[in-house]
């Protein structure tokens, strides 16, 4: 600790004067995390839902398709969109690359909750809604997915903070986030320990906050249940 | 989604076409008819080639042991199971086919045929089967308004009527998991009424239920039976219950009718030495 307080005397005015760089890289991280999260859910559902299709084809595909994101890597994923794409004559920004990336590869991921979590509403429950006469639209949309989504927020709450933590990957392809503008730091101050400090307690305090909501929103589906105080 | 869009391409299917198989001679057609309906799950046979009709307005009880195929018939009849051969009619119209193929030979029915005719039959389940995130009255307006697009007033104000009538008109706004199983079956029944069925099932409805609960449940069932010319059919070991009620009790075992009978009769002198077993057994 000692070692660290002369370079920690020198750190303190460059970071001050860095302040507005790091908030705009918090700004890149919160933004590719939202966005990446938004593609992801609607992939999620879209996916996960085709996959439970009686038609083979159909299923085949949307497995197909989460079994391919789910098994190569988000690095290569991403690589491929930013260096290889290019090549082929589609040239994206270096945030939507990003964006794509994590929408794909957490989609993959959500898929298989939202797969879960509609396999495991009670079978009688659309057998309830069979014997109103309503059809399996109305029964996915208004019996099934309310009960699932109660599932889904707990797995969903651990694949976000999961996707806010790959986001440093970001920096590899040119993205400004967070861990860009942190290296930006440590490499004009030399204080390396003091920045990436900082930077573990950015994310720590980031995902944090992501818990927080996350806990308030399963609250909030579990008393829709009447499983007032679960969990 | 997964299911509603399957549909046979090959099937012209015409719901006022008179079907086939109907008898024009026929003074009215019942309300439901098995014409040697077989149900095997696997290699075991649940339902053998069973005949059965059911009248219009007419309250048929199911008895025999666990396994005898009663929940079976129940669950066909709604389309939970497919029968694996033979057809279901529903006022003299093929109901688990209809016609395709050439020369209307009979087909599998496909979901849109269903869909439209299952709503003639309700049925109340042994687990109630609630939708635990509705509050008591979104349970019963909920398909009236979203199945038979009737109005978010009109539904609610039958189904606090339908409430009253189940004696749970201050528990509109609860939560059905707040209330005990009794009071759920109640919901449960009011929930089917609201949809207007001319054939009503209930399947076993008082035996999940703790014994103090049960008469509430049967009283309301009574009262329903009494007050409407509404087609039953009934699986239960409540005899009490099932004398009150039914016009016949049909006495089941291993997928086939042993006996049949109007209801006094058959409780007090059944011909059947397998029946005499069973009502020994439950008594």
């Amino acid at each position: 600790m000692a070692d660290l307080l002369p370079v920690a005397a020198g750190f303190l005015p460059e970071l001050r004067r860095a302040l507005p760089r790091l908030a705009e890289g918090v700004l890149v991280t919160v933004e590719a995390t939202v966005l990446g999260a938004a593609l992801a859910l609607v992939l999620a559902y879209a996916l996960g839902l085709l996959s439970r299709s009686d038609r083979l084809p159909v299923r085949g595909g949307a497995r197909l398709v989460v079994e391919f994101f789910r098994g190569t890597s988000l690095y290569v994923q991403l690589f491929w969109l930013f260096f290889a794409l290019p090549m082929l004559g589609f040239r994206l920004e270096p945030l939507a690359c990003a964006v794509l990336a994590l929408g794909l590869n957490y989609g993959a991921y959500g898929a298989e909750v939202v797969r879960g979590a509609v396999a495991a509403v009670p079978r009688a429950q659309t057998e309830a809604g069979i014997a109103l006469g309503m059809g399996a639209g109305l029964r996915l949309r208004r019996v099934v997915l309310p009960q699932a989504h109660a599932l889904m927020v707990a797995p969903f709450k651990n694949l976000l903070v999961q996707l806010l933590k790959a986001t440093p990957l970001l920096s590899l392809v040119t993205v400004p986030d967070l861990t860009f503008q942190i290296d930006q730091l440590r490499s004009s101050t030399g204080a390396t320990a003091a920045s990436y400090l900082l930077l573990l307690g950015l994310y720590f305090g980031m995902a944090v906050v992501l818990s927080l909501l996350m806990n308030a929103l399963e609250r909030a589906a579990k008393a829709r249940l009447g499983q007032e105080g679960g969990a | 989604m997964p299911t509603e869009d399957r549909e046979d391409l090959t099937a012209r299917a015409d719901p006022v076409a008179p079907a086939a198989t109907a008898d024009p001679m026929a003074p009215a057609a019942p309300a439901v008819r098995f014409d040697r309906v077989t149900k095997r799950y696997g290699d075991r046979t649940v339902l053998d080639g069973l005949d059965l009709e059911v009248g219009r307005g007419e309250r048929v009880t199911l008895i025999g042991p666990s396994g005898s195929g009663k929940t079976t018939i129940l669950r066909l009849l709604m389309t939970l199971e497919r029968v694996t051969d033979g057809v279901i009619h529903l006022d003299g119209e093929p109901f688990s086919h209809m016609p395709g193929g050439s020369r209307g030979k009979l087909v599998p029915a496909n979901e849109r045929h269903l869909a439209v005719r299952r709503r003639r039959i309700g049925m109340v389940f042994q687990q109630f089967n609630l939708f635990p995130h509705m509050s008591v009255l979104e349970n019963i307006v909920e398909a009236p308004v979203h199945v038979l697009g009737e109005s978010r007033e009109d539904a609610g104000r039958r189904a606090r009527d339908l409430l009253e009538l189940v004696g749970l008109g201050d528990r509109a706004d609860a939560r059905p998991t707040r209330l005990s199983g009794g009071q759920q079956q109640r919901v449960a029944i009011a929930r089917a009424l609201a949809m207007r069925p001319g054939i009503l099932l209930l399947d076993e409805v008082t035996s999940a239920l703790d014994p103090e609960l049960v008469a509430e449940v049967l009283d309301v069932l009574r009262d329903v039976a009494r007050s409407t010319d509404i087609t039953l059919l009934c699986v239960t070991h409540e005899m009490g219950f099932a004398r009150d009620v039914s016009d016949r009790i049909l006495m089941f075992d291993r997928g086939r009718i042993v006996e049949s009978g109007p209801a006094d009769e058959l409780l007090e002198s059944p011909a059947h030495e397998r029946t005499r077993a069973f009502l020994g057994s439950v008594r």
